[in-house]
């Protein structure tokens, strides 16, 4: 029997991808209403065509959505080992610290920049899944608790390395890195003539990076033994135990690719040589948002990069909404978003009976996939 | 001694919080549900009742009736975070989701929901809700003896309701017909079925009471920080929920761990004018030094206690009536 394009699991997901953006439009949009009814049209309208309105606009869509490419796939690779991966905030957030550290202090060109800023990630990325795999602690409390112990961390270190802060180079301000231009600007991720096509000075190669990552990571999940064995770890532990498969290294390898993957994506943000990383005193929001990230792509590598466009897209059409309305608007339509995800299940017996088609066996059975996955965290 | 007797103080202020939270995330666990909502459940709690005392203080009311307004915001709390806890319940026992991601997209929700209402309802940019002084329980002088210093120098209403609610808690769970049909739900959900309890209402219910314990415990986190509502409750939802783990998912084991991590917490504030720290000489801004601690700690105690702990066995499966 042909395969109808419209049938098959991919197009499923993305219906109910577009499901769940809709319904988070549709509640941003009413909470827009809700708090200024007289601007709440152009609210809508600064998101959705904002990213859009100039060149200088979409270099800046593309300039986030390159990490979130990268905290999307670190998410999304966790999930295929049947992992959550709350913790790439944490991450990010050492990767960008190994970065900046390599790139200001040590003045290294960029490329080692990110191999360290990979390393930090990966040590990150790695307690989580060591905890895990040996004493059975719930990576997502652990993820958590180094989240918050890699902030406070990073920022303890920064205070003290007076060469890597940005009053060294004559600024004022104490309380953030010095800027790349100044410290080292080899340091700075190529532009490439980029930066004059598109007038802004956020563009760069990092976009292409983050979409090259994406595909190797592809190619690992699907094609390597080692992607299968992470994935039949992530369906189900014990008949991989059963099969053969050494499901502790899986965890703790799954983690640490995972963290390496945050890393760099808290390297390519920072080492745009546009933006100097503040000490904070709250999580870095970047992680998090990869959760959306990889679960509007279905944790699918390719789609990572669309829906990390995407998220990204909004994002900066919420820049623009302000002062009428506060940014974090675009946070409730993520959180409705991750929120309709959480029963991707049902969605997609919906989606798939709105086509028309019978929940045929094959869908049946990856979506049932899915779910363990969800339950074996 | 006084030094002593205001870290033993503030210990207590900020355990309240502690217990609330993990006494809450118990009873949700207890009937299967993984509630990591807990820290938007806070949010909403704290972003409401705030909302509450700061009309209440415009009003006039509270220089009549403090305490009692406070009462009404306690309760406030409990009701709104019960309202928002539904969203998981019904997300995870209707609909049957993954119970850690609809906990997430809760806990994205609480605090861009927290700014964009502050920022809707006090003016632009404005995202900080000042708490009234009345609040605090004051009527004690410096020079008062050791245990007034403890328990009064700095005393909220939230602290005699979260013992009362202690008790209640264990009396519920251990002492009645329903805290052991809750029980049995997130032990064996098919068990309880055949014998006519009703898994979704048991399983309703944990999440509901860890709603209405969350928000208030939001609330007391609130009063506890002293500092007003920015929209965050600062990681505590989690560490509630290690909390909960350390205390093995047992209310008295749950209030002595709370009381331990609210120790560190404080210590944490402290550090400066604790003449036995360290004080790192020759380091710049220690402080973060000692606010990693408690999360340190926390890991290194579920590292040693996690072989042991014994964690409801049904929960985060969703119950489905045909699975064997």
């Amino acid at each position: 029997m042909k395969k109808s394009v419209l049938k098959s699991e991919g197009a499923i997901s993305f219906m109910s991808s577009l499901i769940s953006i809709f319904c988070g439009l549709l509640v941003g949009y009413i909470l827009l209403w809700v708090f200024n009814p007289k601007y709440a049209n152009y609210g809508l309208g600064c998101l959705v065509t904002a990213g859009f309105s100039s060149p200088a606009k979409l270099a800046k869509v593309l300039y986030q959505a390159a990490p979130l490419i990268l905290t999307g796939l670190s998410v999304g690779f966790a999930f295929k080992t049947g992992l959550f991966n709350i913790g790439a905030s944490g991450q990010y957030t050492v990767g960008a610290f190994c970065a900046l550290i390599c790139g200001i202090v040590f003045k290294l060109p960029w490329w080692v920049c990110l191999l360290a800023a990979m390393a930090g990630g990966a040590v990150w990325g790695f307690f989580p899944g060591f905890f895990k795999a040996m004493f059975n602690v719930n990576e997502v409390i652990t993820s958590i608790m180094f989240n918050w112990i890699g902030m406070f961390a990073v920022n303890v270190v920064f205070a003290n390395i007076p060469s890597a802060l940005d009053n060294f180079y004559g600024a004022s301000n104490a309380d953030r890195t010095a800027g790349l231009d100044a410290a080292n600007p080899g340091a700075i991720i190529p532009r490439a003539g980029l930066d004059r096509l598109f007038g802004s000075t956020y563009m760069n190669i990092s976009i292409f990076l983050a979409a090259v990552i994406a595909v190797i990571i592809y190619i690992v999940i699907k094609k390597t033994v080692f992607g299968y064995e992470l994935r039949a770890c992530g369906s189900n532990r014990d008949a991989s135990l059963y099969a053969g498969i050494n499901a502790k290294r899986s965890i703790i390898l799954s983690m640490a690719i995972a963290g390496a993957l945050s890393g760099i994506g808290g390297a390519i943000y920072y080492l745009a040589g546009t933006g100097k990383y503040t000490l904070e005193k709250s999580l870095l929001a970047m992680g998090f948002n990869g959760i959306p990230v990889a679960l509007l792509a279905s944790s699918n590598p390719i789609g990572t990069i669309f829906s990390a466009l995407f998220i990204s897209y909004i994002q900066v059409g919420g820049d623009a909404m302000q002062p009428e309305f506060a940014v974090e608007t675009i946070d409730i339509i993520l959180a409705v978003i991750i929120y309709m995800s959480a029963f991707s299940l049902l969605m997609k017996s919906v989606v798939s009976k709105l086509i028309g088609g019978r929940f045929r066996r094959k869908t049946r059975g990856a979506v049932l996939d899915k779910e363990q996955e969800g339950e074996a965290q | 001694m006084n030094i002593i007797a205001d870290v033993l103080g503030s210990t207590i202020i900020f355990a309240v919080p502690l217990l609330l939270v993990a006494l809450g995330g118990m009873f949700s666990e207890r009937s299967g549900i993984v509630n990591i909502a807990l820290e938007g459940i806070m949010i909403i709690g704290a972003l409401v009742s705030c909302l509450f005392l700061k009309t209440a203080n415009e009003a006039g009311r509270g220089a009549s009736s403090p305490q009692l307004t406070v009462l009404l915001a306690i309760l406030i709390a409990a009701a709104s975070g019960m309202i928002f806890s539904l969203l998981l319940a019904f997300a995870s026992i209707k609909l049957k989701a993954d119970q850690t991601i609809g906990g997430t997209a809760l806990n994205t929700l609480a605090p861009a929901f927290a700014i964009v209402l502050t920022w809707a309802v006090q003016g632009q940019g404005q995202t900080n809700i000042m708490l009234p002084t009345w609040v605090r329980i004051s009527g004690i002088s410096a020079e008062s003896g050791f245990f007034a210093r403890v328990f009064l120098k700095n005393s909220y209403l939230t602290t005699p309701v979260a013992a009362l609610l202690l008790i209640v808690s264990i009396i519920l769970l251990y002492k009645t017909r329903f805290g052991l049909r809750l029980r049995a739900c997130g032990e064996h959900p098919h068990a309880a079925d055949s014998v006519g309890v009703n898994v979704a209402r048991m399983r309703y219910a944990g999440v509901m009471i860890s709603g209405f314990l969350g928000g208030i415990g939001g609330l007391a986190f609130t009063l506890a920080a002293g500092s007003g509502f920015s929209s965050t409750v600062a990681g505590y939802g989690f560490l509630a929920l290690a909390v909960m783990i350390f205390g093995n998912w047992k209310p008295l084991n749950i209030l002595g761990a709370s009381l331990f991590f609210a120790l560190f917490k404080v210590v944490g504030n402290y550090a400066s004018s604790l003449p036995f720290l360290p004080d790192f000489t020759g380091v710049k801004s220690s402080t973060y030094i000692y606010q990693m601690l408690p999360y340190i700690v926390t890991m290194i105690i579920l590292i040693f206690t996690s072989k042991k702990s014994r964690a409801p066995k049904a929960e985060g499966i969703p119950y489905d009536k045909g699975q064997r």
